[in-house]
C-alpha cells in the first residue's frame, strides 16, 4: 500500500509549484502580445516613444519572465520525480505534447528572447519586430501544448488501456490535439493572460499618471492597454471555460461541485450564488439561488438537466463493481500473459469492462487486490469520486468576481481613453493600480476549480491520483517541499523587490535622457 | 511513410543521444563557463564580460536539457518514471542549482550593489558546477546499474540511497563531465573574449583538457577491469510491445567492453575524446579557437557516445533485478507515439538549428570591457 501521506505531500507539493508557476505564464503569454503590438506601432509610425514603451516594458517582462523559466524547470521534472506511476501508465500520450512543446514553442521563445533584448543593434528594425512576434508566438504555442496535455488529464480521449504494457497507449494524436477540453482551455487560458498583460501595464500606467510624470508614456502605454485588455477580458468571460465542461464524466461532476448542485435539478437549473456547501450532510446551507442562470451557461439551453452530486454517486458506485470485474479480468490477463497462453474469450470479456477499469482502480486506496473491497469500501470510494465541493465552489465564484470587476474597469479605461481624459478620473486610476493583482487572484482560482474538480482523478476516469505518485519516502517529501518552500520564497522576495524598483522608476530606467527622474519633473 | 517499430525503437536512441549531445555542445560551454565566473573574472566588468558573452543565447540552449527531458518522457516514459524517480534528491539538488540561472544573469547587473552581484556570481558558480557534475554521476550510476525493480503492474521501487548514488566510479564520472564542459566554455569564451579573460581562458582549456584526458582513461580501466557490466540473456522479438519484465539479463564482468571486442571500429569513439582533448589543448594554444571548438566538440560527443554505446542496448539496468533493467527494447513508447514523436523531431529539430545558427551570427563577436560600458544599463 502506498503511503497516504506520500500521496498528499506530493499534491501539496505539485500544487504549491504549479501555482507558483502559474504565477508568472500569465503575465509573460499577455505582455509579450502588448510589446509586440506596441512595437508594431513603433515601426508603423517610427515614433520612438513606442520604441521606449517596448524596452521599458520589456525590462519588467525580463524580471518576470527569468522565474517562469525558473518554475517551468521543475514542471518538466516533477511528473517523472514525485509521479513516476503517472508518467509510465499514461507517458505514451501526455509525454508527447510536452516534447512538442519543447521542440515547437519553447526553443523558439527562448532563443529569440535574447535577440528581443540584445539584437536592437544588430538587426533592421523589421527583423526585430518578427523577432518579437516570434517571442510572442513561441510563448503562447507553449501554452497550446501545455493545455493540450492538460485537457487530457480532464478528458483523456484518443486513449487506449493495453494490459500487456500496463498503460494508456495512443490512438488517435488527432483526437488528443482536437480534445474540445483542450481547445476551450487554451483560449480561456491565453485570453486571461492577455487580461493578465492588459491589468498589469493598465495599473502601472494609472500609477504614473496619478503622480503626473511621464505623462506621454504613461497616456499611450494606458491606451493600448486598455484596449487590448477589453478585447482579452471579453473573450475570457464570452468564451468562458464551461462549454468544455459538457464532455466527459469528470467535467459534468466538477460543474456540479461548481454550482454545489447536490439534487438534480429540473431544466433550466437555478443558479446559486452564493451558500455554504456542506460536503458531510451533502447540502448547500443559506442558498441564495437565481433560477434559470445556471443551465444555460451548463447546457447553453432551456431543456437539458443538469445532473446532481448525490445521482453521480450512485451511477458511479455501478461503474466502481464493474470496475472490479474489469481488474479481476485484467488480472488474469495479466497471469496469461506471463504463461505465454491468453485466453481469447477473457480478453474479450475485458474489453467489454475496461473503460471502467479506472474506477476498479479507485479501490486500491483501500484494499491492494480490488476484488476484494467491503461493501463499505465501495461506498467510500463512490463518495472519493466527487472532489471537494466547498473550495471548488468558491474559488470559481471568486474567479468570476474578479472577472467582473476587470470587465468594469476596462470599459471604462477604454471609454476615458476614447474621450481622452483619463489624467481626470482619479478614482478610475486609484481603482486600477490596486486592482493589479486581480488577475492573478483570477488565475489561481481558475486553477483551483479546474484540477481540484478533476481529483480524484489524475487522469480523469483512467488513474486515480492515489496511484499516481513515485514510490519514495516521506522524508524524501519533505525535504524537497522545504526546498521549493525555501527557494520559491526567496525567489519571490528578490523578483517583487525588482519589480518594484523598476515600475515605481518608470521609463527612465532606460537612462535615455527623456524621462522624469532624468529631466527633473516637467 | 512508416516505419517499422524495431527501427524506430533504434531511432528514438539515436535521437535521444542526439538531444543529449546537443545540450552537451550548446548548454554544456553556458555551465562550464558558469563554473569559471569567479575565477576568470577578477572585477565586476571582466565578469560582465563574461556573463554577456553567453547572456543572449544561454536560455535557447538551456532548451535541449528541457526538451531532452520532454523527449525521454514522450519516447521512453518508464525510464523518465524511473529514473526520475530513482534519481529524486540528486535531481532536486540539480533542480535547485539551475534555478539561479535564469535569475542569475537576469537579476545580477539590475541592482549595483557589490554584495548584491557577488552574489549572483556564486549563484552562477553553482547552476554550472552542481548539473555539470549530477549528470556525469547519474551516468556513472547508469554504467554500474541502479537498484530498482518493478513489481507485477510495473510500479517501479528504488532501493537505494542518495549516498549510494555518491559513489567512487560515479563520482570520477563526475569529475569527467565537469572537466570536459569547462573545457569546452573556457574555449567559447576564447572566442567570443579578448585580453586577460582570453588568456586565463586558454590557461582553463589545458588545465581541464588534460584533466579530462586523465579522468577518461582512468574511467576506461576501471569499466573494463573494475565494473560488471549487463548483458541480454534471452529477450522477445525486438519488435515486440515493450514488456520490461519479458526478458533475462545478468551481470557479466567487462561486459561493456564487449561491443570494442566484436567491432573494433568503435574503439574510435573513444579514442575520439583523447584526439579531440588534446587537440582542444594545442589549437587553443596557438590561438585558434574556432578549431579549438571543433575539436572540444568532437571530445563531448566522444564521452556520450562511449557512455551510449559501451550499455547499447542497456539504458538503464538494475543492479538489484538485473530482469528489470529498461532496454532500449523494452522501454518505449507505443508504434503510434514514436511515429508522431520521429516526425516532429524530423520537422522541428533542422529548424531549431537552422534559427539558432541565425541568431549566433547576428550576435556574433567580440564581447569587451568597452561594450560593457556602452551597454551599461542594457546589458547583463
Amino acid at each position: 500500500m502506498l503511503s497516504e501521506s506520500v500521496v498528499e505531500l506530493s499534491r501539496l507539493q505539485f500544487a504549491i509549484t504549479a501555482m507558483y508557476h502559474f504565477l508568472f505564464v500569465p503575465l509573460t503569454l499577455g505582455l509579450s502580445f502588448l510589446m509586440a503590438i506596441m512595437e508594431s506601432v513603433y515601426v508603423m509610425t517610427n515614433k520612438q516613444i513606442y520604441k521606449d514603451m517596448t524596452l521599458f516594458w520589456g525590462k519588467l517582462f525580463a524580471i518576470n519572465f527569468a522565474l517562469g523559466v525558473t518554475t517551468g524547470l521543475t514542471m518538466e521534472f516533477q511528473f517523472g520525480t514525485n509521479w513516476a506511476y503517472y508518467s509510465h501508465y499514461v507517458g505514451d500520450i501526455f509525454g508527447a505534447p510536452l516534447a512538442i512543446e519543447g521542440m515547437m514553442a519553447f526553443f523558439l521563445e527562448s532563443t529569440f528572447i535574447g535577440l528581443f533584448f540584445f539584437g536592437w543593434d544588430k538587426l533592421s528594425k523589421r527583423q526585430h519586430l518578427m523577432v518579437t512576434w516570434l517571442v510572442a508566438f513561441g510563448s503562447n504555442l507553449s501554452a497550446l501544448w501545455i493545455l493540450i496535455a492538460n485537457g487530457w488529464m480532464q478528458n483523456p480521449v484518443g486513449a487506449e488501456f493495453n494490459y500487456e504494457t500496463m498503460r494508456m497507449e495512443l490512438v488517435s494524436f488527432a483526437d488528443v490535439i482536437f480534445n474540445p477540453v483542450a481547445q476551450v482551455k487554451f483560449v480561456h487560458t491565453v485570453a486571461a493572460g492577455y487580461v493578465t498583460g492588459s491589468m498589469f501595464v493598465l495599473g502601472i500606467s494609472s500609477y504614473y499618471l496619478l503622480k503626473k510624470r511621464d505623462l506621454a508614456f504613461a497616456t499611450r502605454s494606458f491606451a493600448v492597454a486598455a484596449a487590448f485588455g477589453l478585447a482579452s477580458v471579453l473573450s475570457v468571460i464570452v468564451l468562458g471555460d464551461e462549454s468544455g465542461y459538457a464532455a466527459g464524466e469528470v467535467q459534468k461532476i466538477k460543474l456540479a461541485a461548481i454550482e454545489a448542485e447536490w439534487e438534480t435539478e429540473e431544466a433550466p437549473a437555478a443558479f446559486t450564488v452564493f451558500g455554504l456547501p456542506n460536503q458531510e450532510t451533502q447540502h448547500t446551507d443559506y442558498a441564495i439561488k437565481i433560477p434559470y442562470i445556471m443551465g444555460i451557461i451548463a447546457t447553453r439551453s432551456f431543456d437539458e438537466e443538469v445532473k446532481g452530486i448525490k445521482e453521480w454517486i450512485e451511477e458511479n458506485e455501478g461503474r466502481i463493481r464493474r470496475g472490479m470485474i474489469a481488474y479481476d479480468l485484467f488480472k488474469q490477463l495479466r497471469q496469461q500473459l506471463k504463461e505465454g497462453e491468453i485466453n481469447e474469450e477473457t480478453k474479450a470479456e475485458f474489453e467489454k469492462y475496461k473503460d471502467d477499469l479506472g474506477y476498479g482502480l479507485l479501490l486500491k486506496k483501500y484494499t491492494s487486490n480490488v476484488v476484494d473491497a467491503t461493501e463499505e469500501q465501495i461506498v467510500r470510494a463512490a463518495h472519493d469520486t466527487i472532489p471537494q465541493v466547498a473550495p471548488i465552489f468558491w474559488s470559481f465564484r471568486i474567479m468570476v468576481a474578479c472577472g467582473v470587476l476587470m470587465l468594469f474597469i476596462f470599459v471604462m479605461a477604454f471609454y476615458f481613453t476614447a474621450k481622452r481624459n483619463v489624467i481626470e478620473q482619479r478614482w478610475l486610476l486609484w481603482l486600477t493600480l490596486f486592482s493589479i493583482p486581480l488577475p492573478w487572484i483570477a488565475c489561481e482560482m481558475g486553477w483551483i476549480v479546474a484540477e481540484m474538480g478533476r481529483q480524484p482523478w489524475s487522469i480523469a476516469e483512467v488513474l486515480p491520483t492515489y496511484l499516481s505518485v513515485s514510490t519514495r519516502s516521506v522524508g524524501d517529501l519533505y525535504f524537497s517541499l522545504a526546498g521549493f518552500i525555501g527557494f520559491y520564497t526567496l525567489l519571490l522576495v528578490v523578483e517583487l523587490y525588482l519589480m518594484f524598483k523598476y515600475a515605481r522608476l518608470g521609463p527612465s530606467s532606460l537612462h535615455t535622457g527623456r524621462y522624469h527622474f532624468e529631466v527633473g519633473d516637467k | 511513410m512508416s516505419i517499422d517499430y524495431e527501427t524506430l525503437k533504434l531511432i528514438w536512441w539515436i535521437f535521444v543521444g542526439v538531444l543529449l549531445i546537443g545540450f552537451a555542445l550548446t548548454d554544456g560551454f553556458d555551465m562550464g563557463i558558469g563554473a569559471l565566473l569567479p575565477f576568470l573574472g577578477k572585477n565586476d566588468e571582466e565578469r560582465r564580460v563574461i556573463i554577456n558573452s553567453i547572456g543572449p543565447t544561454w536560455e535557447g540552449n538551456q532548451v535541449w536539457f528541457v526538451t531532452a527531458a520532454g523527449a525521454i518522457f514522450a519516447a521512453w516514459p518508464i525510464v523518465y518514471a524511473v529514473a526520475f524517480s530513482s534519481f529524486y534528491i540528486a535531481l532536486l539538488l540539480t533542480l535547485f542549482a539551475l534555478f539561479f540561472r535564469p535569475v542569475g544573469f537576469d537579476y545580477r547587473s539590475k541592482v549595483a550593489s557589490p554584495r548584491w552581484r557577488a552574489t549572483w556570481d556564486w549563484g552562477l558558480f553553482i547552476g554550472g558546477v552542481v548539473p555539470a557534475v549530477i549528470f556525469g554521476v547519474a551516468f556513472g550510476n547508469l554504467l554500474q546499474g541502479v537498484p530498482f525493480h518493478f513489481d507485477d503492474e510495473l510500479r517501479a521501487y528504488y532501493t537505494g540511497s542518495f549516498w549510494g548514488l555518491l559513489n567512487p566510479f560515479a563520482l570520477l564520472a563526475g569529475v569527467i563531465s565537469l572537466s570536459m564542459l569547462v573545457m569546452h566554455g573556457a574555449v567559447y569564451l576564447q572566442l567570443r573574449t579578448e585580453d586577460v579573460i582570453y588568456a586565463r581562458s586558454q590557461k582553463a582549456v589545458k588545465v581541464f583538457g588534460a584533466l579530462l584526458i586523465v579522468t577518461f582513461a582512468l574511467a576506461g580501466v576501471w569499466v573494463a577491469y573494475g565494473i560488471d557490466g549487463f548483458k541480454v540473456v534471452s529477450m522477445p522479438p525486438l519488435d515486440a510491445l515493450p514488456n520490461p519484465l519479458a526478458k533475462t539479463v545478468e551481470i557479466v564482468p567487462g561486459a561493456w567492453m564487449n561491443h570494442y571486442e566484436v567491432y573494433p571500429w568503435t574503439m574510435l569513439i573513444p579514442g575520439l575524446v583523447f584526439v579531440g582533448a588534446f587537440m582542444t589543448i594545442l589549437l587553443s594554444h596557438f590561438k585558434a579557437p574556432g578549431l579549438a571548438f571543433i575539436t572540444s566538440s568532437a571530445a563531448l560527443v566522444g564521452v556520450i557516445l562511449t557512455a551510449g554505446a559501451s550499455m547499447f542496448p542497456f539504458i538503464m539496468p538494475s543492479s538489484s533485478q538485473p530482469d528489470s533493467s529498461l532496454i532500449v527494447w523494452d522501454a518505449s513508447s507505443s508504434h503510434l507515439t514514436l511515429t508522431i514523436m520521429f516526425w516532429a523531431t524530423v520537422i522541428f529539430l533542422p529548424l531549431i538549428v537552422l534559427y539558432t545558427s541565425w541568431v549566433y551570427r547576428v550576435l556574433r563577436g567580440k564581447i569587451t570591457v568597452q561594450h560593457i560600458r556602452t551597454h551599461e544599463h542594457s546589458a547583463y
